[in-house]
């Protein structure tokens, strides 16, 4: 490396300790210009810690922090961003009452003015292939779409260092492939990027060089395009690390989820239609739905679960030879089908309240947790310490808040709860998204020992490697219609890649971008 | 009735109405839910009646109205915003001071009377028939009402600044993610609503009924909170209401005198009652609710370290 090229970042025995806890033990790091590191690690290893001390959400405890070779201290986001670091949230930091536009009006301490704002938030989304329409909220986007804006808001701060948290969860290969070359682009451009993720992949296409974490130390440093995907996760997980085994399956059952010609306005003026969306699932079955984010899977969830109903279609929705469109979520689950949305914290689980708590929500009915309308609580600490011990949830014991679990083990909790209420019918939406990779096994592996058990399970997923791991049969959303579905061993990713597009996705996209440019 | 007389009374009626609301308007919108404002009209009031009565200036009368606003706003904001108390309790009990602390320094104004507020006569057009004394003849109280409404409108919806106090108020942590000072927006929109409330309560004890006495409030600063949300925390609709509120008391004093035979009991339910009802049908709309409710409203904010 060349001595003169002074490392834009440098971390020298950094210390944060929490009660209990110590999340960065002695972390050393340097960052060079222009160069794509990144930051491995599973859940808790103390990857967002650091980043949170980066950008100064977080104090260190001890250990000194260096830009461009000089020692400094951030006192806050704001400070980090006049130094010239942008942050990409793994939990966005979005305000959902805004418009695209307003949300990264705020990240920008210099630009005031609203309409050349408007300007470079086309020019730069449409320069590095992430359309966006500024006019829209935020809360009628999906968590793809809302990706684009941090990465946007950043972009537009011109950063020296970009630290992006688990970026391509909610991404297609063909949008991560582009987020790949925006972030070679910024590269080129001197650009540091410091790049978070567990998918090791990833980091081995677009990383030149690589930490390791591993319960809040450094254990390796490496160049991961030398090393193999299973050394890599090696070093980060400190075993080896199992794969998903699918037992074979006759899929000779009836249908247990018949959706006929589902034809749904959106809730909002911003929302998808769901249009004709006609599909089976058979008993023992995964059906995939796959598709880029924002094309209708929402709308496709909250109708299957109910939170949506179409009165008009009474016969749209049939489970188990019932016609269930008419009813509400908990007149469903009582028919034997368990729902999993995709946001974790807010909507699957509350995150104030307690494992027990959270687990009694759902399973009340089913497993009896209820005496005469009163709670019974040994039976529903049983229950809650069932699935935590079952599906392997870290947490400090049933009685601990929601939120203070990591993602991945909060939806294992999640998915255990509505896997042990013994289901005919599961419909799950993404479910492994911001999950580490020990967890996300674990999750498809129960889905796939669910599924053997004569569960119909529908996927509703934007991670294709899942899609093809765990489903039978594929389907492609896109703009709020289902293409026919297909045996999974008879397409391939490019395939599918080419039908989530295919429709014209985004093409619309960009062109209602264009138009809105023109307007202007 | 006269129609120049009733639009008077009713502009006299709404006029505090509508100060106390904007302040509390921007104090919501900022995420904090500050339930003292029928305490701070209330030192509001004593404290402009006594400067007023003191100096004989009303303008000082006003400026002490407002400060004293400002000085028992800043104890709430202490409270809540870095002793993180809880809203809803701290704000009970500014009210419950408010009344009894007012009531003491007023004991000795008691049985007073000022001159009222001096009406204006803007561009000396308060002489046009009917127009005039609506339109350019009001005290300057009334001018200001309009004006800070207009001027939070303008705010909220087109300045940085108005961007960011939403911002605030949707939701702290991601404002605080992005580097904006929460505790100080907070501070500044806490305090303007003390000010507000205390020009409000400054309107009562100068132009309403230039005479000091004891809770004479009677619960308008409740009024002018239920207002904030009834009118989805949108300036425009906080006009209407109001001035709504105001017209029926005034349309139901009158109608009592008509010797109509409705109960007086029920007559002096009508504002509430029509308030209310018309404003919730204005505003069940759930996503026009959902863009303008402040997510974070009553929620404490203390950042990680």
């Amino acid at each position: 490396m060349d001595e003169a090229v002074v490392p834009i970042l440098t971390l020298n025995e950094v210390t944060k300790a929490f009660p209990g806890v110590v999340a960065n033990d002695s972390i050393d790091i340097r960052v060079m210009p222009g160069q794509i590191h990144a930051l491995l690690g599973e859940n808790g290893a103390g990857k967002s810690t650091l980043v949170q001390i980066l950008y100064g959400m977080l104090r260190p405890d001890a250990g000194t922090v260096f830009w461009n070779g000089h020692p400094v201290k951030i006192y806050g986001p704001a400070e980090a961003r006049n130094l010239g670091i942008g942050m990409v949230f793994q939990h966005f930091s979005l305000f959902e009452a805004m418009t695209v536009l307003e949300n990264v009006a705020l990240a920008l301490n210099e630009e005031r003015d609203m309409a050349k704002i408007r300007k470079r938030v086309i020019e730069v989304s449409h320069g590095y292939g992430l359309p966006l329409d500024p006019d829209r909220y935020v809360h009628s986007l999906s968590v793809g779409e809302r990706q684009r804006i941090e990465i946007v808001r950043c972009l537009l701060q011109d950063p020296k260092l970009l630290i992006l948290d688990e970026p391509t969860s909610v991404l297609t290969p063909q949008e991560t492939e582009k987020l790949f070359k925006t972030l070679r682009k910024l590269a080129s451009e001197g650009c540091a990027i410091l790049y978070i993720s567990h998918k090791l992949r990833e980091v081995k296409t677009l990383c030149e060089t690589a930490t390791i974490l591993r319960a809040g130390r450094v254990v390796a440093n490496c160049d991961p395009r030398e090393e193999t995907a299973q050394s890599l996760a090696e070093l980060m997980i400190g075993q080896r690390i199992s794969s998903t085994s699918r037992a074979a399956r006759e899929n000779s059952g009836g249908d247990r989820i018949r959706v006929t010609n589902l034809s749904m306005k959106p809730e909002d003026e911003f929302g998808i239609a769901l249009d004709d969306i006609s599909l089976t699932v058979k008993r023992g079955e995964v059906l995939g739905v796959a598709g880029v984010a924002g094309n209708g899977q929402k709308e496709l969830m909250a109708a299957m679960s109910g939170e949506a109903r179409p009165m008009e279609q009474p016969d749209a929705i049939w489970f188990d030879g019932v016609p269930v469109a008419a009813l509400g979520p908990a007149a469903r689950r009582a028919l034997g089908a368990v729902f999993v949305p995709e946001e974790r914290n807010g909507h699957s689980a509350v995150r104030d309240m307690t494992l027990s708590e959270n687990a009694f929500l759902t399973a009340a009915r089913r497993m009896k947790l209820m005496i005469r309308g009163l709670m019974c609580r040994s039976s529903i600490r049983k229950f809650a310490g069932d699935v935590v011990s079952r599906f392997d949830v870290r947490t400090t014991g049933v009685t601990a808040q929601a939120g203070s679990l990591s993602g991945g083990n909060l939806q294992k909790f999640i998915v255990g709860r509505e896997i042990l209420q013994d289901p005919g019918i599961m419909v799950i939406s993404q479910p492994t998204w911001g999950v580490d990779a020990g967890a996300a096994v674990t999750i498809r592996q129960a889905l796939l020992n669910l599924a053997h058990r004569g569960c119909a399970i529908l996927l509703i997923s934007q991670d294709l490697d899942e899609i093809f791991e765990v489903c039978d049969r594929i389907v492609v959303i896109a703009k709020g219609r289902v293409s026919g579905a297909r045996e999974i061993e008879s397409v391939s990713v490019d395939e599918v890649g080419l039908l989530m597009g295919g429709f014209g996705v985004v093409e619309v996209n960009t062109g209602m971008v264009a138009r809105r440019a023109h307007d202007d | 009735m006269d129609f120049v007389p009733f639009v008077l009374t009713v502009i006299t009626a709404s006029t505090p109405l509508l100060l106390a609301a904007t302040g509390e308007l921007v104090t919501e919108r900022s995420g904090v839910l500050n339930l003292g404002v029928e305490g701070m009209m209330l030192v509001g009031a004593i404290a402009a009646f006594a400067a007023a009565s003191a100096t004989g200036s009303a303008i000082l009368g006003v400026l002490a109205g407002a400060i004293a606003g400002i000085a028992t706003a800043t104890i709430f904001g202490f409270l809540t915003l870095t002793m993180l108390a809880n809203q809803v309790a701290t704000g009970l009990a500014l009210t419950i001071f408010g009344i009894g602390f007012s009531a003491l320094i007023g004991a000795s104004f008691v049985g007073f009377a000022l001159d009222p507020l001096p009406k204006l006569n803007i561009a000396g057009l308060s002489g046009v028939p009917v127009l005039g004394a609506i339109f350019f003849g009001q005290d300057a109280l009334v001018y200001l009402s309009f004006g800070m409404l207009s001027a939070v409108a303008w705010v909220l919806t087109r300045t940085r600044l108005g961007l960011i106090l939403k911002a605030v108020g949707e939701s702290h942590d991601s404002a605080h993610a992005l580097g904006h000072p929460v505790i100080l927006i907070r501070y500044g929109a806490v305090l303007f609503g003390g000010a507000m409330s205390g020009l409000a309560g400054a309107y009562l004890s100068l132009a309403y009924t230039p005479l000091w006495a004891e809770n004479m409030s009677a619960g308008r600063g409740w009024i002018a909170l239920a207002l904030v949300v009834f009118a989805t925390w949108r300036p425009g609709r906080l006009l209407f209401g109001a001035y709504m509120f105001g017209a029926i008391t005034i349309l139901q004093l009158h109608a009592q005198g008509w010797g109509v035979v409705i109960p007086s009991q029920f007559m002096s339910m009508l504002p509430y009652l029509a308030t209310v009802l018309v404003l919730v049908l204005i505003s069940s709309d759930r996503i026009r609710i959902r863009l303008n409710a402040p997510q974070c409203i009553g929620k404490v904010f203390h950042p990680a370290q």
